[in-house]
């Protein structure tokens, strides 16, 4: 609520030039990027390194091109892992989570085995689901869910109770009934808190869909990245990587833009510093 | 003169209820008798109010003073019929309280904003969840802000909203439906000392408006003085009653009359009361 007067004061009286203002406008970790990917190709052709070793960013982006025919469509193959295993986290997770917050029996019988559950590592038991579920995008989304799916329970449960008790009071004191007082108080006030875990469980669900293609695929960009591997083609490798990572914040910014249609009493809140 | 023969008439009718008690000028509209609360802790079992006796008159402004623990919002809880009493009798305009009362306007020391609703749209959600015609309900609200000096905000967001404004907007929530009880749960407590005395004028200031009865909590000896007709002094753990104050102060009230000889009486009186009960301890 404070920061806001300080900008409006540099705005106040701009003495920069025109070329200091066109600099000013570009974000700095957009800067650092550039900078670093200078580096990393002067010291690549300075140094002479091998591309079997470290290719040059000039170089990916060569094969990016010329790949692209079979980037693509492993690319895809990936995102659906991803989406679709992603939303069927989404569709257990929130609900899971509005069951263990109105029923004591489901908050003591199934949430700390859910907590518990999360000392497995899911990597572990890719094999295993392998053996049931075959080569197919079956197990991989089945990876995705298991990986996503925690942090969406964990942070809709703290979000529904989040709800103060003076709340409750307030609505029964209002006459509102169970229903009203769920869709009305409890899920709006747990909205931030479940984006909160939707977030972290897009970048979740990247990893789930990569790890389970390194287990056992013939394709998507986790197999790529396999195969360039045993073929020492590192700049293939770094090709699938850099599509997967742009896949990865296209979700999170999507999420993001989607948070701040449903719930957009937060912006004024994180300006504050609060978030 | 000619009213005489008829009382006279119906006197031995209604004889035993009279001579007992003097007739208030006004009916009770909320009655109490014997209200005893005990919790059933992890340590065993708390007793929290004990014997509670009280009546209070439709329209009188009650302020329920004492020290933190000593059951005053416990008291306001099984008013509201949130809470269910363990002893006693507790009616309010003649109704038994057994399960939650909602015709009634309540706040709490928290605001309770919902941080994702408007000022406005924060006092309507009382109109939407009793289904109130919202045309009305609406000119209702803004008329409520109006009142407080709020008309500008209607459409702020409780954060963009300084703690006082906050309050405010929470009376408005809990005046909207025209309660004929309003429940005040130490409302003023969590505000600086200068918004604390505006908002406790605005408060009377919207009181002198309607016919309401409001029961106040507050550990203030001044806002109790200052705010209410009678003030109920209650004992540390268990609660008990210990003295009922009239407060014979003329309304409307003014801030200047907090220097007051009477007013200072009365400050003196409660503040000797807590001091016989062990709340304040002077020597150090």
């Amino acid at each position: 609520m404070a920061a806001i007067p300080d900008t409006n004061l540099d705005r106040f009286e701009d003495t920069r030039t025109p070329l200091r203002r066109a600099f000013d406008s570009i974000p700095p970790s957009l800067l650092t990027l550039i900078a670093l990917l200078v580096f990393w190709e002067t010291m690549v052709q300075w140094r002479n390194i091998p591309e079997y070793i470290l290719p040059a960013p000039s170089a990916i982006v060569e094969v990016m091109i010329s790949y692209w025919h079979r980037l693509w469509p492993n690319a895809l193959v990936t995102l659906g892992e991803i989406v679709f295993g992603f939303f069927c986290a989404v569709c257990i997770g929130v609900p899971l989570a509005v069951a263990i917050v109105y029923s004591h029996f489901m908050q003591r019988a199934i949430y700390p085995l859910i907590v518990m559950s999360q000392t497995i590592p899911k990597v572990a038991i890719a094999p295993l689901l392998l053996t049931w579920f075959g080569y197919g995008v079956t197990p991989k989304i089945v990876i995705v869910v298991l990986l996503s799916f925690f942090p969406i329970v964990i942070n809709s449960v703290m979000g529904l109770k989040a709800t103060t008790p003076e709340m409750l009071h307030l609505a029964k004191s209002m006459g509102a009934n169970g229903w009203q007082t769920f869709w009305k108080f409890r899920l709006p006030k747990a909205l931030p808190s479940i984006f909160a875990g939707l977030k972290l469980a897009t970048v979740l669900s990247v990893i789930g869909a990569i790890v389970a293609e390194f287990i056992g695929a013939d394709k998507g960009l986790g197999y790529l990245i396999l195969i360039a591997g045993a073929n020492f083609d590192i700049a293939r490798q770094f090709a699938s990587i850099i599509l997967i990572s742009i896949m990865g914040m296209v979700f999170f910014a999507v999420l993001s833009r989607v948070e701040r249609i449903v719930v957009p009493w937060r912006q004024g809140s994180d300006l504050a510093g609060e978030g | 003169m000619t009213a005489t023969p008829g009382l006279a008439a119906t006197l031995p009718d209604t004889g035993p209820t009279v001579t007992e008690t003097a007739t208030p000028p006004r009916p009770a509209h909320i009655s109490m008798s014997g209200v005893t609360k005990v919790f059933n802790g992890r340590k065993g079992k708390v007793e929290a109010l004990r014997s509670v006796d009280l009546d209070i008159r439709r329209g009188e402004f009650v302020s329920v003073l004492g020290p933190s623990g000593c059951g005053k919002s416990t008291l306001l809880m099984l008013l509201s019929g949130l809470l269910s009493r363990t002893e006693g009798n507790i009616s309010v305009g003649g109704k038994d309280i057994t399960k939650p009362n909602s015709d009634l306007g309540i706040v709490f020391q928290q605001d309770v904003l919902l941080d994702w609703r408007s000022a406005l749209d924060n006092i309507l959600i009382q109109a939407e969840l009793r289904k109130s015609p919202m045309e009305e309900a609406k000119a209702k609200a803004r008329n409520l802000l109006r009142m407080v000096s709020l008309q500008d905000f209607e459409d702020a967001y409780p954060h963009e909203l300084s703690g006082g404004m906050r309050q405010r907007v929470s009376i408005c929530r809990a005046l909207l439906h025209e309660p004929d009880l309003m429940l005040m749960d130490e409302p003023f407590g969590a505000l600086d000392a200068m918004t604390r005395d505006q908002l406790q004028i605005d408060l009377l200031r919207l009181c002198s408006e309607r016919d309401m009865t409001v029961f106040f909590i507050t550990h203030s000896i001044s806002e109790a003085i200052f705010l209410s007709d009678r003030v109920v002094v209650m004992t540390p753990r268990p609660g008990r009653i210990e003295r009922i104050i009239d407060i014979d102060l003329p309304r409307p009230r003014r801030l200047a009359m907090r220097e007051d000889p009477k007013f200072t009486g009365y400050v003196h009186e409660l503040t000797d009361i807590f001091k016989n009960l062990g709340v304040f301890r002077e020597e150090y």
